[in-house]
Protein backbone atom coordinates (compact mmCIF):
# COMPACT_ATOMS: atom_id res chain seq x y z
CA UNK A 1 0.00 0.00 0.00
CA UNK A 2 1.53 3.63 -0.68
CA UNK A 3 2.34 6.21 1.73
CA UNK A 4 -0.38 7.75 0.71
CA UNK A 5 -0.73 11.00 3.55
CA UNK A 6 -3.93 13.12 3.59
CA UNK A 7 -7.65 12.41 4.16
CA UNK A 8 -9.37 9.66 3.14
CA UNK A 9 -6.50 7.42 2.30
CA UNK A 10 -5.55 6.96 5.84
CA UNK A 11 -8.30 4.42 6.94
CA UNK A 12 -9.17 1.52 4.82
CA UNK A 13 -12.50 2.36 3.38
CA UNK A 14 -10.81 5.80 2.40
CA UNK A 15 -8.37 3.28 0.36
CA UNK A 16 -10.91 1.53 -0.79
CA UNK A 17 -12.89 4.29 -1.78
CA UNK A 18 -9.85 6.31 -3.17
CA UNK A 19 -9.14 2.66 -5.81
CA UNK A 20 -12.99 3.04 -6.70
CA UNK A 21 -13.40 6.51 -7.60
CA UNK A 22 -12.63 7.58 -11.37
CA UNK A 23 -10.76 10.23 -12.74
CA UNK A 24 -13.21 12.68 -13.79
CA UNK A 25 -13.20 15.60 -15.56
CA UNK A 26 -17.08 17.73 -16.48
CA UNK A 27 -19.39 20.22 -15.37
CA UNK A 28 -19.27 21.72 -11.86
CA UNK A 29 -23.05 22.12 -10.61
CA UNK A 30 -21.51 25.73 -10.86
CA UNK A 31 -20.90 25.57 -14.38
CA UNK A 32 -17.35 25.64 -14.22
CA UNK A 33 -15.07 22.87 -15.96
CA UNK A 34 -12.59 21.12 -14.38
CA UNK A 35 -10.95 17.76 -12.62
CA UNK A 36 -13.03 16.46 -9.69
CA UNK A 37 -11.22 16.91 -6.51
CA UNK A 38 -13.56 14.22 -4.71
CA UNK A 39 -15.41 11.34 -5.06
CA UNK A 40 -18.51 13.22 -3.99
CA UNK A 41 -17.76 15.98 -6.41
CA UNK A 42 -17.24 13.60 -9.18
CA UNK A 43 -20.98 12.64 -8.45
CA UNK A 44 -22.03 15.96 -8.47
CA UNK A 45 -21.21 16.38 -11.78
CA UNK A 46 -23.72 14.27 -12.88
CA UNK A 47 -24.31 13.14 -16.66
CA UNK A 48 -21.83 16.47 -17.79
CA UNK A 49 -18.81 14.79 -16.70
CA UNK A 50 -16.51 11.92 -18.56
CA UNK A 51 -13.91 9.43 -16.88
CA UNK A 52 -10.60 10.71 -18.46
CA UNK A 53 -8.76 7.26 -17.18
CA UNK A 54 -11.88 4.96 -18.52
CA UNK A 55 -11.51 6.49 -21.76
CA UNK A 56 -7.31 6.59 -21.81
CA UNK A 57 -6.52 3.58 -20.82
CA UNK A 58 -9.53 1.94 -23.01
CA UNK A 59 -8.46 4.04 -25.90
CA UNK A 60 -4.90 2.93 -25.49
CA UNK A 61 -5.60 -0.69 -25.25
CA UNK A 62 -7.71 -0.23 -28.35
CA UNK A 63 -4.94 0.91 -30.41
CA UNK A 64 -2.44 -1.49 -28.78
CA UNK A 65 -4.43 -4.37 -30.03
CA UNK A 66 -5.65 -2.66 -33.56
CA UNK A 67 -1.80 -1.34 -33.86
CA UNK A 68 -0.35 -4.96 -33.73
CA UNK A 69 -3.26 -6.55 -35.07
CA UNK A 70 -2.78 -3.76 -38.36
CA UNK A 71 0.66 -4.49 -38.56
CA UNK A 72 0.15 -8.05 -38.91
CA UNK A 73 -2.48 -7.44 -41.53
CA UNK A 74 -0.30 -5.22 -43.79
CA UNK A 75 2.56 -7.40 -44.05
CA UNK A 76 0.06 -10.75 -44.17
CA UNK A 77 1.92 -13.11 -46.60
CA UNK A 78 0.04 -15.69 -48.10
CA UNK A 79 3.93 -17.89 -47.42
CA UNK A 80 5.04 -19.03 -44.60
CA UNK A 81 3.82 -16.44 -41.41
CA UNK A 82 6.52 -14.93 -39.20
CA UNK A 83 5.90 -15.24 -35.18
CA UNK A 84 3.73 -12.02 -35.14
CA UNK A 85 1.00 -13.55 -38.19
CA UNK A 86 1.34 -16.63 -36.52
CA UNK A 87 -0.15 -15.68 -33.23
CA UNK A 88 -2.71 -13.21 -35.17
CA UNK A 89 -3.89 -16.14 -37.32
CA UNK A 90 -4.25 -18.15 -34.48
CA UNK A 91 -6.74 -15.44 -32.98
CA UNK A 92 -8.68 -14.79 -36.29
CA UNK A 93 -9.10 -18.69 -37.17
CA UNK A 94 -10.30 -19.11 -33.09
CA UNK A 95 -12.75 -15.92 -33.63
CA UNK A 96 -13.78 -17.43 -37.00
CA UNK A 97 -14.68 -20.55 -36.13
CA UNK A 98 -16.21 -19.10 -33.47
CA UNK A 99 -18.20 -17.27 -35.08
CA UNK A 100 -18.72 -19.70 -37.97
CA UNK A 101 -20.25 -22.46 -34.94
CA UNK A 102 -22.95 -19.84 -33.58
CA UNK A 103 -23.54 -17.54 -36.35
CA UNK A 104 -25.02 -18.48 -39.95
CA UNK A 105 -26.42 -15.73 -41.67
CA UNK A 106 -24.34 -13.78 -43.72
CA UNK A 107 -22.88 -10.49 -42.59
CA UNK A 108 -18.98 -9.38 -42.77
CA UNK A 109 -19.25 -7.21 -39.39
CA UNK A 110 -19.56 -9.88 -37.05
CA UNK A 111 -16.34 -11.28 -37.10
CA UNK A 112 -14.80 -8.35 -36.84
CA UNK A 113 -17.18 -7.24 -34.18
CA UNK A 114 -16.16 -10.47 -32.31
CA UNK A 115 -12.54 -9.83 -32.89
CA UNK A 116 -12.82 -6.46 -31.63
CA UNK A 117 -14.63 -7.40 -28.49
CA UNK A 118 -12.40 -10.30 -27.77
CA UNK A 119 -9.19 -8.54 -27.53
CA UNK A 120 -10.44 -5.13 -26.53
CA UNK A 121 -12.22 -6.64 -23.58
CA UNK A 122 -9.72 -9.22 -22.62
CA UNK A 123 -7.00 -6.35 -22.58
CA UNK A 124 -9.40 -4.35 -20.34
CA UNK A 125 -9.40 -6.76 -18.02
CA UNK A 126 -6.36 -7.90 -18.25
CA UNK A 127 -5.57 -4.52 -16.69
CA UNK A 128 -6.70 -5.79 -13.48
CA UNK A 129 -3.92 -8.34 -13.27
CA UNK A 130 -1.45 -5.00 -12.78
CA UNK A 131 -0.31 -4.90 -9.11
CA UNK A 132 -3.89 -2.50 -7.47
CA UNK A 133 -1.52 0.21 -6.95
CA UNK A 134 1.62 0.66 -9.48
CA UNK A 135 -0.64 2.97 -11.89
CA UNK A 136 -2.42 4.83 -9.09
CA UNK A 137 0.74 5.26 -7.10
CA UNK A 138 2.56 6.45 -10.46
CA UNK A 139 -0.24 8.63 -11.24
CA UNK A 140 -0.32 10.36 -7.84
CA UNK A 141 3.33 10.75 -8.38
CA UNK A 142 3.28 12.65 -11.59
CA UNK A 143 0.20 14.32 -10.56
CA UNK A 144 1.92 15.57 -7.29
CA UNK A 145 5.54 16.49 -9.11
CA UNK A 146 4.42 17.44 -12.27
CA UNK A 147 0.76 18.99 -12.10
CA UNK A 148 1.38 20.17 -8.38
CA UNK A 149 -1.81 18.50 -7.17
CA UNK A 150 -2.52 16.81 -4.08
CA UNK A 151 -1.56 13.25 -4.60
CA UNK A 152 -4.77 11.88 -2.44
CA UNK A 153 -6.89 13.59 -5.51
CA UNK A 154 -5.35 11.90 -7.96
CA UNK A 155 -7.73 9.43 -9.01
CA UNK A 156 -6.48 6.61 -11.16
CA UNK A 157 -8.70 3.63 -11.83
CA UNK A 158 -6.96 1.47 -14.39
CA UNK A 159 -9.23 -1.45 -15.35
CA UNK A 160 -12.00 0.12 -17.64
CA UNK A 161 -14.22 -2.88 -17.42
CA UNK A 162 -14.73 -2.17 -13.60
CA UNK A 163 -16.27 0.97 -15.33
CA UNK A 164 -20.10 0.07 -15.84
CA UNK A 165 -19.41 3.14 -18.42
CA UNK A 166 -17.43 0.81 -20.31
CA UNK A 167 -18.95 -2.34 -19.95
CA UNK A 168 -22.62 -0.42 -20.23
CA UNK A 169 -21.29 1.86 -23.37
CA UNK A 170 -19.97 -1.73 -25.42
CA UNK A 171 -22.99 -3.52 -24.26
CA UNK A 172 -25.64 -0.23 -25.89
CA UNK A 173 -23.22 -0.29 -28.50
CA UNK A 174 -24.14 -4.18 -29.34
CA UNK A 175 -27.97 -3.41 -28.30
CA UNK A 176 -27.82 -1.02 -31.55
CA UNK A 177 -26.60 -3.08 -33.57
CA UNK A 178 -28.72 -6.18 -32.75
CA UNK A 179 -32.33 -3.86 -33.48
CA UNK A 180 -30.98 -2.62 -36.92
CA UNK A 181 -30.39 -5.99 -38.12
CA UNK A 182 -33.43 -6.70 -36.93
CA UNK A 183 -35.44 -4.20 -37.95
CA UNK A 184 -33.42 -4.87 -41.30
CA UNK A 185 -34.00 -8.53 -41.83
CA UNK A 186 -37.42 -8.84 -40.43
CA UNK A 187 -38.79 -5.41 -41.05
CA UNK A 188 -40.32 -3.05 -38.64
CA UNK A 189 -43.76 -5.21 -38.98
CA UNK A 190 -41.72 -8.75 -38.11
CA UNK A 191 -39.49 -7.31 -35.64
CA UNK A 192 -42.89 -6.05 -34.05
CA UNK A 193 -44.46 -8.92 -34.52
CA UNK A 194 -42.22 -11.02 -32.64
CA UNK A 195 -41.91 -8.57 -29.48
CA UNK A 196 -46.06 -9.04 -29.57
CA UNK A 197 -47.12 -12.05 -31.11
CA UNK A 198 -45.49 -14.43 -29.26
CA UNK A 199 -44.96 -16.61 -26.67
CA UNK A 200 -48.76 -16.77 -26.59
CA UNK A 201 -50.78 -16.73 -29.26
CA UNK A 202 -54.78 -17.73 -30.56
CA UNK A 203 -56.85 -18.10 -33.03
CA UNK A 204 -59.28 -15.86 -31.83
CA UNK A 205 -58.92 -11.92 -32.14
CA UNK A 206 -60.47 -11.00 -28.92
CA UNK A 207 -58.21 -13.08 -26.96
CA UNK A 208 -55.43 -12.09 -28.98
CA UNK A 209 -55.90 -9.06 -28.14
CA UNK A 210 -55.45 -9.74 -24.51
CA UNK A 211 -52.48 -11.33 -25.30
CA UNK A 212 -50.51 -8.76 -27.06
CA UNK A 213 -49.78 -6.54 -24.18
CA UNK A 214 -48.70 -9.62 -22.17
CA UNK A 215 -46.45 -10.94 -25.14
CA UNK A 216 -45.02 -7.66 -25.51
CA UNK A 217 -44.01 -6.93 -21.52
CA UNK A 218 -42.44 -10.50 -21.55
CA UNK A 219 -40.68 -10.04 -24.70
CA UNK A 220 -39.64 -6.31 -24.15
CA UNK A 221 -37.88 -7.59 -20.56
CA UNK A 222 -36.04 -9.98 -22.55
CA UNK A 223 -35.16 -8.25 -25.30
CA UNK A 224 -34.10 -5.47 -22.28
CA UNK A 225 -32.49 -8.23 -20.73
CA UNK A 226 -29.81 -8.97 -23.11
CA UNK A 227 -27.45 -5.97 -23.07
CA UNK A 228 -27.99 -5.45 -19.29
CA UNK A 229 -26.86 -8.84 -18.35
CA UNK A 230 -23.91 -8.80 -20.57
CA UNK A 231 -22.79 -5.35 -19.45
CA UNK A 232 -23.46 -6.10 -16.09
CA UNK A 233 -21.88 -9.65 -15.90
CA UNK A 234 -18.53 -8.42 -17.09
CA UNK A 235 -18.45 -5.25 -15.21
CA UNK A 236 -19.47 -7.67 -11.97
CA UNK A 237 -16.83 -10.18 -12.09
CA UNK A 238 -14.20 -7.65 -13.51
CA UNK A 239 -15.52 -5.16 -10.10
CA UNK A 240 -15.33 -8.05 -7.80
CA UNK A 241 -11.90 -9.18 -8.77
CA UNK A 242 -10.78 -5.67 -8.52
CA UNK A 243 -12.30 -5.42 -5.00
CA UNK A 244 -10.37 -8.90 -3.72
CA UNK A 245 -7.51 -7.22 -5.62
CA UNK A 246 -7.76 -4.29 -3.07
CA UNK A 247 -9.02 -5.81 -0.50
CA UNK A 248 -5.44 -8.14 -0.03
CA UNK A 249 -3.55 -4.80 -1.29
CA UNK A 250 -4.73 -3.59 2.41
CA UNK A 251 -3.24 -6.63 4.16
CA UNK A 252 0.15 -5.19 2.94
CA UNK A 253 -0.54 -2.23 5.46
CA UNK A 254 -0.81 -4.68 8.26
CA UNK A 255 2.57 -6.33 9.19
CA UNK A 256 4.68 -8.32 7.24
CA UNK A 257 3.17 -11.56 8.58
CA UNK A 258 0.12 -10.87 6.34
CA UNK A 259 1.94 -9.48 4.20
CA UNK A 260 3.46 -12.30 2.91
CA UNK A 261 0.03 -13.71 3.41
CA UNK A 262 -1.32 -11.45 1.37
CA UNK A 263 1.23 -12.29 -1.26
CA UNK A 264 0.44 -15.53 -1.98
CA UNK A 265 -3.11 -14.70 -1.63
CA UNK A 266 -2.33 -11.99 -4.10
CA UNK A 267 -0.78 -14.63 -6.88
CA UNK A 268 -3.52 -17.33 -5.91
CA UNK A 269 -6.22 -14.64 -6.86
CA UNK A 270 -4.24 -13.27 -10.18
CA UNK A 271 -3.72 -16.80 -11.46
CA UNK A 272 -7.64 -17.53 -11.13
CA UNK A 273 -8.43 -14.18 -12.47
CA UNK A 274 -6.46 -14.90 -15.82
CA UNK A 275 -8.90 -17.35 -16.24
CA UNK A 276 -11.63 -15.20 -15.30
CA UNK A 277 -10.90 -12.13 -17.59
CA UNK A 278 -10.53 -14.69 -20.29
CA UNK A 279 -13.63 -16.19 -19.77
CA UNK A 280 -15.64 -13.14 -19.47
CA UNK A 281 -14.34 -11.56 -23.07
CA UNK A 282 -14.83 -14.84 -24.77
CA UNK A 283 -18.72 -14.78 -22.83
CA UNK A 284 -19.30 -11.08 -23.51
CA UNK A 285 -18.13 -12.34 -27.84
CA UNK A 286 -19.99 -15.20 -27.86
CA UNK A 287 -23.40 -13.46 -26.21
CA UNK A 288 -22.54 -10.71 -28.72
CA UNK A 289 -22.73 -13.37 -31.76
CA UNK A 290 -25.59 -15.23 -30.11
CA UNK A 291 -27.37 -12.02 -29.63
CA UNK A 292 -26.99 -11.02 -33.56
CA UNK A 293 -27.93 -14.12 -34.79
CA UNK A 294 -31.06 -14.03 -33.26
CA UNK A 295 -31.66 -10.56 -35.31
CA UNK A 296 -30.70 -12.69 -38.29
CA UNK A 297 -33.29 -15.63 -37.42
CA UNK A 298 -36.80 -15.40 -38.91
CA UNK A 299 -39.42 -17.23 -36.70
CA UNK B 1 -18.96 4.36 -10.68
CA UNK B 2 -21.69 7.00 -12.10
CA UNK B 3 -23.08 6.84 -15.43
CA UNK B 4 -22.06 9.77 -17.64
CA UNK B 5 -20.32 10.95 -21.04
CA UNK B 6 -18.08 8.10 -21.04
CA UNK B 7 -20.70 5.81 -22.14
CA UNK B 8 -21.43 7.73 -24.83
CA UNK B 9 -17.60 7.81 -25.53
CA UNK B 10 -16.84 4.25 -24.59
CA UNK B 11 -20.12 3.43 -27.38
CA UNK B 12 -18.65 5.97 -29.61
CA UNK B 13 -14.81 4.24 -28.94
CA UNK B 14 -16.01 0.96 -29.68
CA UNK B 15 -17.86 1.27 -33.10
CA UNK B 16 -14.66 2.98 -34.54
CA UNK B 17 -12.50 0.26 -33.59
CA UNK B 18 -15.26 -2.30 -34.92
CA UNK B 19 -15.26 0.03 -38.22
CA UNK B 20 -11.11 -0.15 -38.03
CA UNK B 21 -10.74 -3.55 -37.24
CA UNK B 22 -13.64 -4.69 -40.02
CA UNK B 23 -11.83 -2.24 -42.82
CA UNK B 24 -7.99 -2.51 -41.59
CA UNK B 25 -7.40 -5.86 -39.78
CA UNK B 26 -10.33 -8.79 -40.66
CA UNK B 27 -9.74 -8.43 -44.64
CA UNK B 28 -6.00 -8.71 -45.15
CA UNK B 29 -5.58 -11.14 -42.93
CA UNK B 30 -8.75 -13.15 -43.73
CA UNK B 31 -7.60 -13.00 -46.93
CA UNK B 32 -4.19 -14.04 -46.85
CA UNK B 33 -5.44 -17.25 -44.43
CA UNK B 34 -8.18 -18.29 -47.72
CA UNK B 35 -5.03 -18.04 -49.86
CA UNK B 36 -3.08 -19.79 -47.85
CA UNK B 37 -5.54 -22.48 -47.36
CA UNK B 38 -6.24 -22.55 -51.45
CA UNK B 39 -2.34 -22.54 -52.37
CA UNK B 40 -1.93 -25.91 -49.87
CA UNK B 41 -4.81 -27.26 -51.17
CA UNK B 42 -3.25 -27.29 -54.21
CA UNK B 43 0.18 -27.87 -53.83
CA UNK B 44 -1.99 -31.12 -52.23
CA UNK B 45 -3.88 -31.65 -55.35
CA UNK B 46 -0.79 -31.36 -57.71
CA UNK B 47 1.26 -33.98 -55.08
CA UNK B 48 -1.91 -36.04 -55.78
CA UNK B 49 -1.74 -35.65 -59.17
CA UNK B 50 1.72 -35.93 -59.95
CA UNK B 51 1.41 -39.58 -58.00
CA UNK B 52 -0.87 -40.47 -59.85
CA UNK B 53 0.74 -39.30 -63.37
CA UNK B 54 3.48 -41.52 -61.91
CA UNK B 55 1.74 -44.15 -61.21
CA UNK B 56 0.15 -44.21 -64.91
CA UNK B 57 4.17 -43.51 -66.22
CA UNK B 58 5.05 -46.79 -64.89
CA UNK B 59 1.76 -48.71 -65.73
CA UNK B 60 2.95 -47.40 -69.47
CA UNK B 61 6.37 -47.85 -69.05
CA UNK B 62 5.40 -51.56 -67.96
CA UNK B 63 3.41 -52.18 -70.89
CA UNK B 64 5.94 -50.80 -73.42
CA UNK B 65 8.85 -52.29 -72.06
CA UNK B 66 6.46 -55.33 -72.91
CA UNK B 67 5.75 -54.33 -76.34
CA UNK B 68 9.22 -53.61 -76.88
CA UNK B 69 10.36 -56.72 -75.41
CA UNK B 70 7.94 -58.38 -77.77
CA UNK B 71 9.48 -55.64 -80.71
CA UNK B 72 12.60 -57.27 -79.68
CA UNK B 73 11.96 -60.53 -80.16
CA UNK B 74 10.10 -60.26 -83.59
CA UNK B 75 12.92 -58.75 -84.55
CA UNK B 76 15.48 -61.06 -83.71
CA UNK B 77 13.18 -63.81 -84.82
CA UNK B 78 12.96 -61.82 -88.46
CA UNK B 79 16.76 -61.19 -88.23
CA UNK B 80 17.26 -64.90 -87.61
CA UNK B 81 15.09 -65.85 -90.50
CA UNK B 82 16.67 -63.34 -93.01
CA UNK B 83 19.99 -64.83 -91.49
CA UNK B 84 19.07 -67.98 -92.72
CA UNK B 85 17.96 -67.21 -95.85
CA UNK B 86 20.84 -64.89 -96.51
CA UNK B 87 23.02 -67.83 -96.00
CA UNK B 88 21.02 -70.05 -98.34
CA UNK B 89 21.18 -67.35 -100.96
CA UNK B 90 24.65 -67.01 -100.49
CA UNK B 91 24.76 -70.88 -100.58
CA UNK B 92 22.95 -71.13 -103.70
CA UNK B 93 24.97 -68.28 -105.31
CA UNK B 94 28.43 -70.04 -104.49
CA UNK B 95 27.32 -72.98 -106.14
CA UNK B 96 26.46 -71.48 -109.18
CA UNK B 97 28.84 -69.21 -109.22
CA UNK B 98 31.67 -72.58 -108.61
CA UNK B 99 29.44 -74.18 -111.12
CA UNK B 100 30.14 -71.12 -113.28
CA UNK B 101 34.15 -71.21 -112.14
CA UNK B 102 34.18 -75.03 -113.07
CA UNK B 103 32.50 -74.53 -116.39
CA UNK B 104 34.84 -71.58 -117.45
CA UNK B 105 37.64 -73.62 -116.13
CA UNK B 106 36.75 -76.65 -118.17
CA UNK B 107 36.35 -74.29 -121.37
CA UNK B 108 39.83 -73.16 -120.88
CA UNK B 109 41.07 -76.28 -120.60
CA UNK B 110 39.35 -77.46 -123.67
CA UNK B 111 40.61 -74.53 -125.36
CA UNK B 112 44.14 -75.08 -124.02
CA UNK B 113 43.66 -78.90 -125.70
CA UNK B 114 42.49 -77.84 -128.58
CA UNK B 115 45.54 -75.35 -129.15
CA UNK B 116 48.09 -78.11 -128.05
CA UNK B 117 46.35 -80.22 -129.84
CA UNK B 118 46.84 -77.93 -133.18
CA UNK B 119 50.34 -77.01 -132.50
CA UNK B 120 51.11 -80.67 -131.93
CA UNK B 121 49.44 -81.59 -135.46
CA UNK B 122 51.65 -78.20 -136.61
CA UNK B 123 54.81 -79.95 -135.39
CA UNK B 124 53.79 -83.23 -135.97
CA UNK B 125 53.68 -82.28 -140.27
CA UNK B 126 57.26 -80.95 -139.44
CA UNK B 127 58.52 -83.61 -137.95
CA UNK B 128 56.88 -85.85 -140.45
CA UNK B 129 58.32 -83.91 -143.19
CA UNK B 130 61.62 -83.58 -141.75
CA UNK B 131 61.97 -87.46 -140.62
CA UNK B 132 60.32 -88.37 -144.06
CA UNK B 133 63.26 -86.27 -145.47
CA UNK B 134 65.87 -88.25 -143.47
CA UNK B 135 64.38 -91.54 -144.30
CA UNK B 136 64.70 -90.41 -148.00
CA UNK B 137 68.12 -88.46 -147.45
CA UNK B 138 66.68 -86.20 -150.04
CA UNK B 139 64.77 -83.04 -149.86
CA UNK B 140 61.47 -83.89 -150.44
CA UNK B 141 59.54 -81.51 -152.59
CA UNK B 142 57.37 -79.99 -149.20
CA UNK B 143 55.13 -78.76 -152.18
CA UNK B 144 55.06 -82.07 -153.92
CA UNK B 145 53.70 -84.07 -151.21
CA UNK B 146 51.88 -81.39 -149.08
CA UNK B 147 48.61 -83.67 -149.82
CA UNK B 148 50.29 -86.39 -148.60
CA UNK B 149 51.45 -84.86 -145.33
CA UNK B 150 48.03 -82.77 -144.73
CA UNK B 151 46.17 -86.31 -144.97
CA UNK B 152 48.85 -87.32 -142.19
CA UNK B 153 48.17 -84.61 -140.17
CA UNK B 154 44.03 -84.46 -140.52
CA UNK B 155 44.61 -87.73 -139.15
CA UNK B 156 46.25 -87.23 -135.74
Amino acid sequence: MTAETTGEALTATGYIKHHLTNWTYGQFPDGRLGFAHSAAEAKSMGFMAIHVDTMLWSITLGIIFLGLFRMAARKATVDTPGALQNFVEWIVEFIDSSVRGTFTSKNNLVAPLALTIFIWVFLMNFMDLIPVDWLPSLAGWVGSTVFGVDASHVYFKVVPSTDPNATFGMAIAVFFLVLYYSVKNKGVGGFVGELTLQPFSSENKMLQGVFIPINFILEFVSLIAKPISLALRLFGNMYAGEMIFILIAIMYSTGWVFGIFGGFLQLGWAIFHILIITLQAFIFMTLTIVYLEMAHQEH
Amino acid sequence: MNINLTLIGQSITFFFFVWFCLKFVWPPIMGALVDRKKLIADGLAAGEKGKHDLDLAEKRVVTKLKEAKGKAAEIINHAEKRAGEIVDEAKDHAKVEAERIVAGAQSDIEQEVNRAREELRKSVADLAIVGASKILEKEVDAKAHAKMVDNLVAQL
